[in-house]
C-alpha cells in the first residue's frame, strides 16, 4: 500500500513516510522541542475546534476538559492506536512515520489534564507502528518525568472502543464494559482516563507549537484543519493521504491516481459510517460538518470506492458478516441480531432469499439501535440501513427474482 | 423529572419476564430480548415497571431518573441514547 502526500501536509510534512520512523533528533531539529503550555493549553485546543479522529468526531478540547475536571493530578492518558477498522491504515502509518509527534501530543495531553502515566495502545498486528512507538518511548526515557509504556492491543474491531481499551489494559479482556462508569470517571487503575486517538494527539502537538489560529488556516468549510484519510478499493494508488477538510472526493481521487473503474458507491467513514452514492458525493466537500448535514459520516477517514460492476448486496453481506463475527458476544441483541442480519444479507446476495428477508432486515436494523452495551451493533445497523437505501433496487431484485444484475465474476468485488 | 427503565445489556439473558410483567413499556425482539418504549414512564404505570425490575432473574433491569439518564448518555464517546446507560434485562423464551 503506497502513501501519497498531497499539498495539505502537516502531520506528514517532513521526510518521506516511506523512510520510516523519524528519530527524536530529527523530529526535534525539524519542529523544535516539545512546548510546555500546561493547563492553559486546553483552552487553546478548545478554540482550535480540533475534532477527534477515532471515528466519533468529538471535540478534543471538551474531552480533555472533562478529564481535567476529574483528574486531581492522577489521570491516565491512553494514546489510542488500536485501529481495528479493517481497511483503515492512517493511524499505523502515522505512528510508523511520526512516532514522536504522537508522543508529543500524549505528553501535552498528560500535562494539560493532570496525568501521572501515559499508555501507548497500538494494534498488535501493526508491527511497524509497534516498533516505531517502542523505540520512540525508549528515546524519550531520559527526557520525560512521566512513565510511558506501550501496550499491544488485541486484533479486533471493538478493541479501540474506549471502555474496551480500559478493560484490556486492566484485565487483559479486550471487550467493552457496561457504561457507566465512563473511562473519564473511572478508567485505568480506577483513575480518570483520557482515551484519545493518536492522530488527534499528533494534531494537538502541532497546535501547541503553532497555535489555534494557525490550525484554522487549513480547512475550506466549517471544519478547520487537515485529516489523514485512507482510500481503498477501485483506486490507482490506495493508501493514506493527508487532506485539508473540505477537499472534494474528486480531488482526492485525482491525487491518488484516479479511479480504476466506474464507481458504484463510496463507503465513507468505515464500517461505522455508510454507503454514499458515487454521483452524490463526487463534488461534495469531505468536511465532517457538511457530511453530517447529508446524513453521511467522515468517521475515521476511510474512503472505499466500490467498482461499478460489483454488487452492493454482496459488498454489504461481506461487511455484515465481518461485523457479526466481531461482536464481543456479550449482549443478546448484538449476538443474535447481527448474526441474523449477516445471514439474511448473505442469503439475499447468493440468490436464495426467503420470503420476507428484505422486510426483516429493515425491521431488525431499526430495532437494534441503542440496544448493545457498546455501540458496535449501532454501527452495523446504520451501515445496513444505508445500504438498503442506496442499493434499494439491487436488494429488491435479489429478493423478488432471487438473482443479481451483475456478472458473477465481478459481483463480489469490494470497496 | 420522572423515571425510565434502563437495561444492563451485558447482563441481560433474555428471560423475557419483564415484558410479561410490563407489556405497556417493554416488548421483545425476535430472539426474546427486550425493547424498551422510549421516554418517561407515566405515573400510573410505575408500579408495573417496578414489578418488571423486581422479576428480572439476573438483576439487569433498573429504574433511573430521566434527567440523570440523559446526562450520562450524552458523554464524549458516541451518540445513541440507551447504550450510554448500559444495562440489560432478562427474558427467557
Amino acid at each position: 500500500m503506497s502513501v501519497v502526500v498531497t499539498s495539505a501536509e502537516r502531520l506528514l510534512a517532513g521526510p518521506p513516510v516511506e523512510a520510516g520512523a523519524e528519530s527524536l533528533a530529527a523530529h526535534t531539529a525539524r519542529l523544535g522541542p516539545l512546548p510546555r503550555p500546561g493547563t492553559d493549553f486546553i483552552a487553546v485546543v478548545e478554540r482550535s475546534g480540533l475534532l477527534g479522529r477515532g471515528g466519533a468526531g468529538f471535540l478534543v478540547g471538551r474531552k480533555w476538559r472533562a478529564v481535567a475536571d476529574r483528574a486531581a493530578g492522577r489521570a491516565v492518558v491512553v494514546a489510542n492506536g488500536a485501529e481495528g477498522e479493517p481497511r483503515s491504515s492512517k493511524d499505523r502509518t502515522l505512528m510508523a512515520a511520526r512516532p514522536h509527534l504522537v508522543l508529543d501530543g500524549a505528553l501535552l495531553a498528560a500535562s494539560a489534564v493532570g496525568a501521572e502515566e501515559v499508555i501507548v495502545y497500538v494494534g498488535a498486528d501493526h508491527r511497524a507502528a509497534v516498533a516505531a512507538m517502542q523505540r520512540a518511548i525508549e528515546e524519550r526515557d531520559s527526557a520525560t518525568r512521566l512513565p510511558i509504556r506501550l501496550v499491544e492491543a488485541p486484533v479486533a474491531y471493538v478493541s479501540g472502543e474506549s471502555s474496551a481499551v480500559v478493560n484490556f489494559i486492566e484485565s487483559g479482556d479486550g471487550r467493552p464494559t457496561a457504561s457507566p462508569p465512563h473511562p473519564r470517571d473511572r478508567g485505568v487503575a480506577g483513575r480518570p482516563t483520557l482515551v484519545q486517538n493518536v492522530e488527534s494527539l499528533a494534531q494537538a502537538a502541532l497546535i501547541a507549537r503553532y497555535g489555534d489560529d494557525w490550525y484554522a488556516t487549513a480547512g475550506r468549510g466549517p471544519t478547520s484543519g487537515t485529516a489523514l484519510v485512507t482510500i481503498s478499493g477501485a483506486i490507482a494508488r490506495p493508501g493514506v493521504h493527508e487532506i485539508e477538510y473540505g477537499t472534494t472526493l474528486a480531488e482526492l481521487v485525482a491525487a491518488a491516481g484516479g479511479a480504476t473503474t466506474d464507481i458504484e458507491a463510496v463507503l465513507l467513514g468505515g464500517y461505522f459510517g455508510g454507503w454514499v452514492g458515487a454521483d452524490d458525493l463526487r463534488e461534495v466537500p469531505l468536511d465532517p460538518a457538511l457530511l453530517a448535514g447529508r446524513g453521511a459520516s467522515f468517521g475515521c477517514g476511510l474512503i472505499g470506492l466500490l467498482p461499478g460492476d460489483s454488487c452492493g448486496v454482496w459488498a454489504t453481506a461481506r461487511i455484515m458478516t465481518y461485523m457479526a463475527g466481531e461482536s464481543a458476544r456479550q449482549c443478546g441483541p448484538c449476538i443474535f441480531g447481527l448474526g441474523a442480519m449477516a445471514e439474511t444479507t448473505r442469503r439475499l446476495a447468493a440468490g436464495s432469499a426467503a420470503d420476507g428477508d428484505l422486510d426483516n432486515l429493515a425491521r431488525w436494523a431499526a430495532q437494534i439501535v441503542g440496544r448493545g452495551g457498546c455501540h458496535h451493533p449501532d454501527g452495523a445497523a446504520g451501515l445496513l440501513t444505508g445500504a438498503l437505501s442506496i442499493f434499494s433496487s439491487e436488494f429488491e431484485l435479489h429478493q423478488r427474482e432471487r438473482r443479481c444484475s451483475r456478472q458473477p465474476a465481478t459481483a463480489r468485488r469490494v470497496a | 423529572m420522572g423515571e425510565r427503565l434502563a437495561i444492563d445489556r451485558i447482563r441481560c439473558d433474555g428471560y423475557g419476564m419483564c415484558a410479561e410483567m410490563f407489556p405497556e413499556g417493554i416488548e421483545l425482539d425476535d430472539w426474546g430480548y427486550p425493547i424498551l418504549r422510549a421516554g418517561t414512564i407515566p405515573d400510573r404505570l410505575l408500579p408495573l415497571a417496578r414489578r418488571a425490575v423486581e422479576v428480572c432473574p439476573v438483576l439487569a433491569l433498573r429504574l433511573v431518573d430521566t434527567l440523570i439518564a440523559n446526562r450520562s448518555a450524552a458523554g464524549p464517546a458516541q451518540t445513541a441514547g440507551t447504550a450510554g446507560i448500559g444495562s440489560r434485562t432478562g427474558s427467557r423464551t
